[in-house]
């Protein structure tokens, strides 16, 4: 096939192109356009408590619609702490998972196991919190949380009385939604992980584990954590599930038994029956928060990728 | 680029042409508002069906806040509400809106402890125990209402919507009815700032979560304490008797309240002697004068049916229906709409 430029005239050709680049060029400044009525909407719709509350809205602890008195600070603690459980505890599950479906277990194993998981994901998030309610929180309850207070007892984190429906149920739950994208992202970095790296590790003697870790994990860390914020990303925003297990309490508790509560949760529960408009405004407020937080969380992120030093290629995102 | 533009207005026109060619030849009526009728109102829209073909209802439970402010924009031609408007939104009319009760219902206070004793209750000790003063459930208030109940000197582990909704309101408004203190610590509200407790999500969330807690104690709609089989406790009213909730208690109650001109009244706390106090009426936001004559017309028909023939399906659902009285004055109500 003779090269384009031959057949066509120059002029024809590069048409297509530039019609082309202005397309995809429209699409990615969609994105950017979204992101930004989004966040102008959330503003327009809080300027009353904006200019009610002021800056203090952020460090007020008190949410009371009867008095019409709102503070953020009960929520972003509850979205931060539940989002970080979360991601303690679904990053080493999801990439053990990742590595264990591409670099040990046995050919046949692995289609089975990586559709188990993409079943996970498929799962409705109001039925995770159902599933919390009725089987998780009873088994916390009287199972893992005694044990916890039992042998751990003396930090602060796992003292006060036992409910079932805590902070540290929410984490779990939400480790639970967030493990499939974990895992699938972690899966496909390590794929892409070079077979040379393997076999050079392997030809210098290493052992199994010594290839794993030297060849194969730090050669995709940047990628790994690139997976862990996407995770993070939507374990801050997690909503349904998380409010069915959390006990929806505005407080900030050192234990991990205690009830808290999430910015997503306290919009999703109060805004179909807030009658007042300032009411109405704080709630849009805190959506302006979840964003800040959700940009701020992701900034921070990509600041530390950048800083990670000795890592491969690979980039999520 | 004319061309195009052209072109795509076509599209436009052709599409809604066949979306308006699809759609059925009735008239269509839309309402929105509060969760708690939802089912009767489902139940009287089937029903009216039949008895007036060319119109069909479509309605909406998006909140009573959401009813609200659509009724106050005219999106809808009714709105629904589980608590009245206050003054400051009723202010926000164009023109004048009228409330109307429709159906009533009860506020169970379930607990878990047990044997599932049958408990009894007032409302000082209520709010004593969701204000966080009474914390075990062998408490001196407690024992004095139950002398022949065992109780467990265990935590009372409290539970409250935590959601926004009608049920918060009328509990809170009978608390608030009760207890000083409540009324001044906490006051009432679809949400208020809870002393103590858990939030759950829901009727259903309460529901399950006071199965699943042992020492647990919160507060459903009746229907849901039925469906989950949870004991609820017999509450004292305004004369002093102990009374369960039942469809026949809450109209005892709204027989005996007293309600003012516009039908924005409370009736908890009812001095009826067979009144269950904690129960509460939802109503309907109609404008007085209807815009659109042959809607207008349609909606005022259905709503006479309602009150005549409709009200009999409530009880069946765990609502319950208007006394004879309360059901008059809400049908000359309708009567007076103009449209």
């Amino acid at each position: 096939m003779p090269p384009a430029s031959q057949a066509l005239p120059a002029s024809d050709s590069r048409a297509p192109d530039i019609a082309f680049k202005w397309v995809a060029a429209l699409a990615a400044a969609m994105i950017v356009v979204l992101i930004v009525l989004v966040g102008w909407e959330l503003y327009a719709g809080s300027r009353l408590s904006l200019g009610h509350f002021g800056l203090g809205f952020l460090w007020s602890s008190k949410w009371d619609p009867v008095q019409d008195k709102y503070g953020a600070l009960p929520f972003i603690f509850g979205t931060l702490v539940s989002s970080l459980l979360a991601l303690l505890i679904a990053v080493p599950l999801g990439v053990a998972t990742a590595l264990f479906l591409t670099e040990l277990a046995p050919l046949r194993l692995r289609q089975p196991i990586i559709m188990a998981i993409e079943m996970l994901a498929a799962v409705p998030s109001v039925i995770f919190g159902l599933w919390g309610i009725f089987v998780m929180i009873p088994w916390l309850r009287d199972h893992l949380f005694v044990w916890l207070k039992h042998s751990l007892g003396f930090l602060p984190l796992f003292q006060g009385p036992i409910y079932g429906v805590s902070m540290l149920a929410a984490g779990i739950i939400i480790a639970i939604m967030i493990l499939p994208i974990i895992t699938s992202i972690s899966r496909e970095i390590l794929r892409s992980v070079p077979n040379l790296q393997r076999e050079a590790a392997y030809a210098l003697g290493a052992t199994r584990w010594e290839v794993l870790r030297i060849a194969v994990l730090s050669y995709a860390r940047r990628g790994l954590f690139g997976a862990a914020i996407l995770g993070l990303g939507r374990a801050l925003g997690e909503t349904m599930a998380v409010t069915m297990v959390i006990g929806n309490r505005p407080q900030i508790s050192a234990s991990l038994f205690a009830p808290g509560y999430t910015l997503a949760s306290v919009i999703a529960n109060e805004f179909a029956e807030a009658t007042s408009d300032l009411y109405l405004n704080s709630l849009f407020e805190l959506g302006l928060v979840l964003l800040a937080v959700t940009i701020l969380v992701n900034i921070a992120a990509q600041v530390m990728l950048k800083s990670m030093t000795g890592s491969g290629p690979i980039k999520v995102n | 680029m004319l061309h195009i533009k052209s072109k795509w207005f076509a599209l436009l026109g052709a599409l809604t042409a066949l979306g308006a060619a699809s759609a059925p030849a009735q008239m269509l009526i839309n309402g929105a508002g509060a969760t708690f009728p939802q089912q009767i109102y489902t139940k009287w829209f089937d029903e009216y069906q039949k008895v007036d073909p060319s119109v069909s209802f479509n309605y909406q439970g998006i909140g009573s806040g959401g009813g609200q402010k659509q009724i106050l924009a005219e999106t809808v031609d009714f709105g629904a509400s589980d608590g009245p408007m206050s003054d400051e939104n009723l202010a926000k009319a164009p023109r004048t809106l009228w409330h109307i009760p429709t159906v009533a219902g009860a506020v169970a206070v379930s607990y878990n402890l047990e044997g599932n004793p049958q408990l009894s209750l007032d409302g000082t000790t209520l709010a004593g125990i969701f204000l966080g003063t009474i914390t075990k459930w062998n408490d001196p208030a407690i024992a004095a209402l139950n002398a022949d109940v065992k109780l467990p000197p265990d935590d009372i582990v409290v539970v409250h919507r935590s959601d926004g909704s009608g049920t918060s309101f009328i509990f809170t408004d009978y608390l608030s009815n009760v207890s000083p203190d409540w009324k001044q610590k906490v006051g009432k509200g679809v949400s208020v700032s809870w002393p103590v407790g858990l939030g759950g999500k829901g009727n259903a969330g309460v529901a399950g979560q006071v199965k699943q807690t042992p020492g647990a104690i919160g507060y459903v709609e009746l229907a849901y304490a039925h469906q989950n089989k949870l004991p609820f406790a017999n509450m004292k009213n305004a004369s002093g008797n102990f009374i369960t909730p039942t469809v026949d208690s809450v109209t005892a109650a709204l027989a005996s309240a007293s309600i003012p001109e516009d039908f924005r009244f409370s009736m908890v706390n009812a001095p009826g002697d067979k009144a269950y106090p904690i129960s509460g009426t939802t109503w309907l936001l109609v404008y007085a004068e209807q815009k659109d004559h042959a809607k207008g017309e349609k909606l005022v028909q259905f709503l006479k049916w309602a009150y005549s023939d409709g009200e009999k399906y409530a009880s069946a659902l765990d609502y319950a229906p208007l006394p004879g009285a309360v059901q008059k004055r809400a049908l000359e109500r309708v009567q007076s709409i103009k449209y």
